[in-house]
């Protein structure tokens, strides 16, 4: 297929995938039309789109891979083993780049050549135009699309992660099934609250949500971006404020719509930044006009930023890797502006996906439906912030990602802290999605963008697990949220408890070396860990970076075993819950097995490729014996196994792995040198092969972590050995400090709500005292005139007119008598008056 | 030529006008009423006719007489039509019964 073809194909699937949602919410907002409110339909109808969808992203997904010849895939990547990065392993983009120009160039004789040029004769983005909505001078809003292995796995991720939640939401929200819905948290005068069920309305809301997300990562510029970024917020404002009637849901539904505005106000300045400078949006050249997109304008053909002498500009490029002229010069943007649209970009992203300092939004974002928890803190809503940041890493400088960086190390640090005393199960595992959220963005910060968006995929498979054997266990348990009240739970609902429990795991980054075995989590972390730890290597000032993620691991893996040992293990506590709680009905535990494979399995490598690097059951291709042959075969040492990062062995996963291959091969930025920065902070990003090195070090220090948070978990709250209480008891104040959240509501309240509240008491006053006053005085002013106005016209103008009908009147009261209505009475008149008219007429008349 | 000259025309004419002024003025009955008009008239016909005669009138005097006699028919055929009406309302013609417009 040539790349024309497969383009439309991909653009087709895409947009079929994308726009089902769109369908499904304009049939089920109107399904009380055609339906009746206690109909389960209209969730049908929800799961038909998403599923349809998710077929349609997958066979995009295969589509673009027969099309690239699986180029990213093919095993030959082993420059992390210590024996083998010589020269060619230095390269890890060579590789693979030539096996895909051999598959897709049977004519060209390009083989041997440089990377650059073998990596075009394969495609790996296509672009193009949906619609171009309007154009003010150079100025062109249009729709767009962009599609490349990251918008492909992103898109089958988020599909079928959203089909599995829509499934699950059928049984959770049964209870929306009647025309009288009573809502215990919301007491009227008359008892509870109650209101008709609004089962319809939800998966309606859902279907946008997702189309939201869906046209967000398809998007092919970044104010198209932007478009549905605010849809997306929209959404999760109509779902957090789902139980609008009970005040702490709307309230969250506004506190949610208002962190991110002020994230957005970010958003904003650095698209201006962007326009002013650049004078596009779009993310790829223009495939017709041949303009230059952001991403070739700022990192060229060869990925690297066109720096002045002085570090003071930075020079934009044209298509074809020259420096774009304007009125003779270079055209260039400077490099603290870049900075600054870079950062700004990511205040966005901060914003969305609840970074420090906007984090406060998501703990209480709680407040809607589990399902939608589930889809907002793995597929939609924070993924958007993560998936931005990723998705312009190239218009980042080093010193930006300093700054993500650094966002993302205080972020998972202070929600791992919070984590571990909070006691409302969503609420725990909120807090945990805020600190991998903080992981995948210090991932991105320093450098391991693959590892970043690795683990958010991941990420996506086992907090949507988490999230919805939570949900099963609070629809189990009547609507009981709180830990301490739970216990014992595994005996009433083992699948949710062992589903659960592979979340956990996962979410751990727990390996068992021995087996070789190690869930998605483990390899994702590892690499993040993996980045941290050559970046600190390399910028010793910041090693911060590397110590706070490693300690933070072990942090993970204590709150998430506390969370599963007081839900699940030990003995109930709550005798009255115990008693009633039950195992979920099918339609919510098959969800959660389907789930719980994936998130042990999607890092895996063994669907595509078996241990010794042969093809595995569903490779598509067939791997070149030679490169297959050079994989070793050492992989019953465990050691080996686990010092490689887990990438070899019968389980070759990570960053072997297909999943990894796949994001790693849309990276427009290479990184297969280091690269030192030429702007203000002198910084160094570690090449791929840098953080290979590393990788064996920073794996067995991250397994230790996470190995003595899940043991001292399991001491803690397994078998009882230390009494959380008496830790309790001993630090008092440290346990209140992160009971209050590190005390982050308290000083907003001090620093934005309460100033804002003294300043309306001010107005209020004003108001009051001065304008109403001027108001009531001039009114009163007023009325006295009008009053005086009334009496003259009451007295002088209706006077006269009321003198002059009465004269009249009078009159012809007084001539009335003359109308006699007798006949010879008239006749002498008219004689006498002849007779005077003659005596004038003979007087008057001179002779 | 002697004998009767103006004043004479005159004078008749003003008896007969007074005399029809009298009897629209005395009767009750509507057709004496009638009849008192019709002397009103004549009255007044005998003073063109003479005034024609005895003066650089011409015959304008006498046209105008004419016109006078045509009137007064006109007129007796309405007011004749108005009597019988009031006579089938009231059943008299008694004038002074005819009252009802008063103020």
């Amino acid at each position: 297929m040539d790349p024309q073809t497969t383009g439309d194909l991909l653009r087709n699937l895409l947009t079929a995938a994308w726009l089902l949602p769109l369908l499904g919410f304009i049939a089920e907002i109107y399904w009380l039309r055609w339906s009746h409110r206690l109909s389960k339909s209209s969730a049908l109808c929800a799961v038909a789109c998403i599923g349809l969808g998710f077929l349609c992203s997958f066979s995009a997904l295969m589509v673009w891979g027969n099309a690239t010849g699986w180029a990213a895939l093919s095993p030959v990547e082993h420059h992390g083993s210590s024996e083998h990065h010589g020269s060619e392993a230095s390269h890890p983009e060579h590789a693979p780049a030539d096996a895909a120009a051999v598959i897709a160039g049977a004519g060209h004789e390009n083989h041997g050549e440089e990377v650059a040029h073998s990596a075009k004769s394969v495609q790996k983005a296509f672009s193009g135009t949906f619609y171009q909505l309007a154009k003010f001078g150079s100025l062109k809003l249009s729709l767009d699309w962009y599609i490349d292995s990251l918008t492909l796995v992103m898109f089958t991720m988020v599909t079928f992660i959203a089909t599995c939640i829509h499934i699950f939401a059928i049984g959770y929200m049964k209870d929306e099934l009647t025309e009288e819905y009573e809502d215990h948290e919301v007491h009227t005068s008359h008892g509870h609250f109650t209101r008709p069920g609004r089962f319809h309305r939800f998966f309606a809301y859902l279907s946008l949500f997702c189309f939201s997300m869906l046209g967000l990562v398809l998007a092919g510029n970044i104010f198209q971006v932007f478009i549905f970024w605010e849809l997306v917020g929209v959404c999760s404002y109509l779902l957090i404020g789902f139980y609008i009637e009970r005040k702490s849901a709307s309230t969250a539904a506004n506190k949610a719509f208002i962190m991110n505005r002020v994230g957005d106000f970010g958003f904003l300045i650095g698209l201006m930044i962007l326009w002013t400078w650049c004078g596009t949006f779009q993310f790829a050249d223009s495939p017709t006009s041949g303009d230059a997109g952001l991403f070739t304008m700022v990192r060229g053909n060869d990925g690297k930023l066109d720096v002045s002498e002085d570090g003071k500009e930075v020079f934009l490029r044209d298509a074809s890797g020259h420096r774009l002229q304007q009125h003779g010069q270079d055209r260039s943007i400077g490099y603290l502006l870049l900075i600054a649209a870079g950062c700004g970009i990511f205040a966005g992203c901060i914003g969305k996906s609840a970074q420090f300092p906007l984090q406060t939004w998501l703990p209480d974002a709680m407040e809607g439906p589990t399902p939608v928890s589930a889809l907002v803190h793995s597929a939609t809503m924070v993924a958007a912030g993560v998936y931005l940041a990723g998705r312009f890493y190239p218009m980042f400088t080093p010193e930006v990602l300093l700054v993500i960086a650094y966002i993302g190390c205080i972020t998972l640090f202070i929600a791992a802290t919070i984590a571990v005393v909070a006691t409302d199960i969503k609420r725990v595992l909120a807090y945990s999605t805020i600190s991998q959220l903080g992981y995948m963005m210090l991932a991105i910060g320093v450098g391991g963008w693959g590892a970043g968006l690795f683990h958010l995929v991941t990420h996506a498979f086992f907090k949507s697990l988490m999230f919805l054997c939570s949900g099963s266990v609070i629809a189990g348990c009547h609507h009981v949220q709180e830990m301490p009240r739970m216990g014992g739970l595994r005996r009433k609902m083992p699948i949710t408890a062992y589903t659960m429990l592979v979340g956990v795991i996962a979410i751990s980054g727990l390996a068992i070396p021995v087996l070789n075995i190690g869930l998605s989590g483990f390899y994702s972390k590892d690499a993040i860990v993996a980045s941290a730890l050559a970046y600190s290597n390399l910028n010793p000032v910041h090693s911060l970076l590397f110590f706070t993620p490693l300690v933070t691991a072990g942090i993970t893996a204590f709150y998430m075993f506390r969370l599963w040992f007081l839900t699940f293990a030990g003995e109930p506590r709550d005798q009255h819950v115990y008693d009633h709680c039950h195992e979920s009905p099918r339609v919510m535990t098959t969800p959660l097995i389907v789930l719980a494979v994936l998130a042990g399995a999607c890092a895996w490598g063994w669907l595509m490729f078996d241990g010794d690097g042969n093809p595995g059951l569903l490779s598509p291709v067939a791997v070149d014996a030679e490169v297959a042959g050079e994989q070793p075969a050492e992989s019953a040492s465990w050691w080996k196994w686990l010092s490689n990062g887990g990438k070899e062995g019968p389980l070759c996963g990570g960053e072997a792995g297909p999943l990894f291959r796949l994001l790693a091969d849309s990276a427009v930025v290479s990184a297969d040198e280091p690269y030192t920065s030429l702007g203000p902070a002198k910084i160094t990003i570690p090449s791929h092969h840098q953080i290979h090195e590393v990788h064996p070090q920073a794996g067995v220090m991250a397994l230790i972590a996470a190995f003595a948070g899940s043991i001292l978990a399991y001491v803690m709250y397994g078998v009882r050995g230390i009494r959380a209480e008496d830790i309790r008891r001993q630090f008092p104040g440290v346990h209140e400090f992160l009971v209050d959240k590190w005390r982050f509501d308290v000083l907003y309240d001090a620093m934005f709500v309460r100033p804002v509240h003294v300043v309306s008491a001010w107005c209020t006053g004003f108001d009051k005292h001065v304008l109403d006053v001027v108001l009531h005085t001039s009114a009163k002013v007023v009325q006295s005139v009008a009053q005086w106005d009334r009496k003259f016209d009451e007295g002088m103008v209706d006077g006269l007119v009321n003198l002059v009908g009465n004269v009249t009147r009078s009159v012809g009261m007084s001539l009335r008598v003359v109308q006699t209505g007798r006949l010879r009475q008239y006749v002498m008149w008219v004689a006498v008056g002849v007779v005077v008219l003659f005596a004038v007429l003979i007087t008057a008349t001179p002779r | 030529m002697g004998g009767v000259g103006l004043e004479a025309y005159l004078i008749v004419g003003a008896i007969l006008f007074v005399c029809g002024v009298v009897c629209m003025a005395t009767k009750r009955n509507a057709i004496g009423v009638l009849m008192g008009v019709e002397l009103v008239l004549n009255g007044a016909n005998i003073n063109f006719v003479a005034f024609s005669r005895f003066t650089p009138l011409g015959l304008d005097g006498q046209s105008f007489a004419l016109f006078v006699v045509v009137l007064a028919a006109a007129e007796a055929a309405v007011a004749l039509a108005i009597a019988l009406n009031f006579y089938n309302n009231h059943t008299t013609i008694d004038v002074d019964r005819g009252n009802e417009l008063h103020g």
